[in-house]
């Protein structure tokens, strides 16, 4: 996996860093650390699916014995946790990484050595989270972990100590990313690169850059409140001693609701680079579609209590919630009328990336209309808590979200790696994965209408809800089926897909100027940016879809010149993030394991002593 | 010759705002510290006078199960001298930044040897008032009061701790090889900081000590 897909290949001389297993642990390499977020998020994505794949089995009929009750409680927790903070935030995580220097015309991002620590970070934080499963325990209180319900007393075992200590670290990980991208965005940008001529993906990284940073300090505090709880003895979520039952949910849908749109942002920043690209037309309405984001982003902090519909706030908290609910559905709809005025009447080339894009905009719809039903409180009493959410959820993560990953993944691959992924593979992931998708998630929606509440271990017959389980069984097994298509396509093109070249779609934006995969300093000159689109023609780019690559599968990638040799300074690399990273996180296992004080001291110095080094030492040799 | 090595830093690393990244960043870090601490306060807030049992606060509580006498736990004078001191602090920290500005590096050290000396004066100070509270019968696991007040108080307490390192370690900086116009940005950043623990206790000392 390592040695493949490496930045470009190197005739200078040699450095102990720049090849093998050392070259990614030390890397600071903003591309690098995007592949290594993408291949990590990508192998949680298959682990939380097969997660599902053990639910959708258990409920395929009633009655349902594959697992036990306790396993199923954990099993739905880790989908859902795995899911969103594993599997499509960092994937997100690897394309603001991969994107934001080569969009903006930088050369890395503002801190290299802090981006290497979140990516690092994220990796301990889910792996701790997971190593649960080998003593099956696994985190079992559902991924919003409702307190009191999780604090000692009805959860005692060691279950949500693990959820609540790996969320603590994958939220430094964000927090970290967060900090670095907003300085890399506002403070990169080449000579010309004005706000309002960014690639609309960076706009939208931007946008969820600010999100992640607002949001996380409060889930950061409910989850330290819960922790100490637990640990610690303290009162904030017991009942008995006076506490507010709904502090929990309050803290964590202030986080929560942001977090949605942490987690559609991306996606729609990446339909926004590749509609246009295979409709050969510009974005329609630019401006529009980045003032939605801003306003999304700003009303997505108020409308956190309408998940909370059901526990009897008041008529005017419920009233004004569901007003902020249904207004955020405008500069949503915004958003996707601009898709459809960008492929009206434009050149549609139904490439993969194409046609998950518009899997996007179509599914994402769908969702979201559902979503706007639950923003009414009687409409949402009726379908809170049953299957009806469930299916409005997936259709907006999976039919939104990870569709618009998907194009990126195939629109960006060629950049990444300097290779093609297969067409007709990518269309049989898409079509299988559209088919699957609808097949498991829209019955969902009836067997909710119907009364089948979320959560359930296992249901009784003639309840109605049979044939809609059964097809949302086969639904998910046409997914995985597909995911399995793309996980081929995806390994095999790394090494023998065709040769990708500069610019295989004839794309507009700036990265497609540069070699594929780009060399580590990106740009040999930082370029000057005197529009949106760079790399079309004043008049609009030419009416033809383009030729894509089909050739050169067999031979290698191409070389540059080396930053030494181009008289350019890159940062060191280093393993002291590691080194950081790996003290946090025994700390942290000092506190589960048995509250082992000498082993929180121990990893608390490690990092210590690796921050201080990391930070004493320059980013890049004197010169 | 500081001029010239101070253009050819700046050209070398070009930014689109003409500052440098760590400010930027900082100011980041500093928004998302104010929700951090926006909840941290909100929640003590909203369990203010929800204790079902004592001590409290303000008023004294008699334990109805031993009949004894809990006095109120907050001692405004005391807190009222180390708000002053933490307050002080922020003073030396900016005579500290013009001193490095001009390149005194006697005045620099001594400004930031007193932060520091008046952060771990405050630090000393928290100390204290967490030790005379346990006495007085107020844990973190008494009641909402306690919960709420020392993890509030004790992630202030932390990020002050935090200060005095980051000062102390700019001290050592200092004596080895001087600060000088150059570290002026990095001085800064780290005043940023300070400034902003020294603001959020103004709030905490307001919310938590001050209203009754």
């Amino acid at each position: 996996m390592a040695t493949t897909v490496a930045a470009p290949s190197v005739t200078g001389k040699a450095h102990k860093y720049e090849s093998g297993i050392w070259s990614w642990l030390a890397t600071t390499d903003h591309k690098r650390i995007g592949q290594l977020y993408m291949y990590t998020a990508i192998a949680w994505f298959v682990i939380g699916g097969i997660e599902a794949l053990f639910i959708r089995s258990q409920l395929y009929g009633p009655n349902g014995r594959l697992v036990s009750a306790d396993t199923y409680n954990q099993l739905f927790t880790m989908h859902g946790t795995t899911m969103i903070f594993m599997a499509i935030m960092p994937l997100s995580a690897a394309f603001f990484n991969l994107l934001i220097p080569l969009q903006i015309g930088a050369r890395d991002v503002a801190f290299p050595r802090l981006n290497a620590f979140s990516y690092w970070v994220f990796l301990a934080g889910s792996v701790f989270m997971n190593v649960s499963w080998l003593i099956h325990a696994a985190p079992d209180g559902g991924w919003f972990a409702y307190a009191p319900l999780n604090t000692r007393q009805f959860n005692p075992g060691v279950n949500m100590d693990f959820w609540v200590i790996g969320l603590q670290i994958l939220g430094l990980s964000s927090l970290a990313a967060g900090f670095n991208f907003v300085t890399t965005i506002i403070n990169m940008r080449a000579p010309g690169m004005h706000f309002m001529r960014m690639p609309v993906f960076t706009w939208a990284a931007f946008v969820t850059q600010f999100l992640i940073i607002l949001a996380f300090p409060i889930i950061t505090v409910a989850v330290t409140f819960l922790l100490f709880d637990r640990f610690f003895g303290t009162n904030f979520y017991e009942i008995a001693a006076g506490a507010d039952p709904l502090l929990w949910q309050h803290l964590f849908w202030l986080f929560g609701h942001p977090e949605v749109y942490i987690l559609i942002l991306p996606a729609f920043g990446l339909v926004s680079e590749v509609l246009p690209t295979f409709s050969r037309k510009p974005l329609f309405g630019y401006p529009v579609m980045v003032y939605s984001l801003i306003l999304i982003a700003f009303l997505g902090f108020g409308v956190w209590a309408h998940h909370m519909f059901a526990v009897g706030m008041g008529p005017v908290a419920d009233s004004i919630f569901s007003v902020t609910t249904m207004l955020i559905a405008i500069p949503t709809g915004v958003k996707i009328f601009n898709w459809l005025g960008t492929m009206w009447g434009g050149n549609l080339s139904f490439k993969t990336p194409m046609l998950f894009g518009i899997g996007l905009v179509g599914l994402f719809t769908i969702g979201g209309i559902s979503g706007v039903m639950h923003s009414s409180p009687p409409s949402d009493l009726m379908q809170t808590d049953s299957y009806f959410i469930v299916a409005h959820f997936h259709y907006v993560l999976f039919g939104g979200s990870m569709m618009g990953l998907f194009a990126g993944v195939y629109y960006y691959f060629p950049k990444m790696t300097g290779r093609m992924m297969s067409e007709p593979l990518g269309k049989w992931h898409f079509w299988l994965t559209f088919i699957g998708m609808n097949l498991a998630f829209f019955p969902m929606h009836f067997a909710g209408l119907n009364g089948m509440p979320r959560r359930i271990w296992s249901y009784d017959a003639n309840q109605g809800w049979d044939f809609d389980n059964h097809l949302s069984t086969y639904g998910a097994f046409i997914i995985a089926f597909a995911t399995a298509i793309f996980l081929y396509n995806f390994l095999r093109s790394r090494g023998h897909g065709a040769l990708a070249g500069n610019n295989p779609w004839d794309a507009p934006t700036i990265e497609w100027s540069m070699p594929s995969p780009p060399p580590d300093y990106n740009y040999a000159k930082i370029p000057t940016v005197t529009s949106r689109y760079p790399m079309w023609p004043q008049q609009g780019p030419t009416p033809l879809s383009p030729p894509v690559p089909t050739a050169g599968g067999d031979q290698p990638l191409p070389t540059y010149q080396t930053a030494e040799q181009l008289g350019i300074h890159m940062p060191t690399p280093t393993i002291k993030p590691l080194l950081a990273t790996m003290g946090l996180t025994l700390a942290f296992v000092g506190l589960i394991w048995h509250r082992q004080i000498p082993i929180i001291l121990l990893g608390g110095a490690i990092f210590i002593v690796s921050l201080y080094a990391w930070v004493l030492t320059p980013l890049e040799p004197e010169h | 010759m500081a001029t010239a090595v101070a253009e050819h830093h700046a050209e070398h690393h070009y930014t689109s705002t003409g500052l440098p990244h760590t400010k930027i960043a900082i100011w980041a870090f500093i928004g998302s510290e104010c929700f951090f601490f926006a909840s941290l306060i909100s929640t003590y807030l909203i369990y203010k006078g929800r204790s079902v049992v004592g001590p409290f606060p303000h008023t004294p509580w008699t334990d109805p199960s031993t009949g004894h006498v809990y006095h109120p736990i907050l001692n405004i004078p005391v807190t009222s001298t180390s708000t002053f001191v933490l307050l002080m602090s922020s003073l030396a920290m900016v005579l500290a930044h013009a001193a490095v500005e001009r390149s005194d590096h006697k005045w620099s050290r001594i400004w930031l040897l007193t932060t520091a000396a008046l952060g771990a004066t405050f630090l000393g100070f928290q100390a204290f008032e967490f030790t005379s509270f346990v006495h007085e019968g107020l844990k973190i696991t008494t009641n909402l009061f306690g919960s709420t007040f020392f993890i509030t108080t004790g992630f202030h307490g932390a990020h002050v701790t935090a200060g005095v390192l980051w000062l102390i370690t700019m001290y050592f900086i200092d004596k080895k090889r001087g600060l000088g116009p150059r570290d002026a940005v990095n001085v800064d950043v780290m005043a940023l900081y300070w400034h902003f623990v020294d603001v959020v206790w103004v709030a905490i000392f307001t919310f938590l000590y001050l209203l009754q």
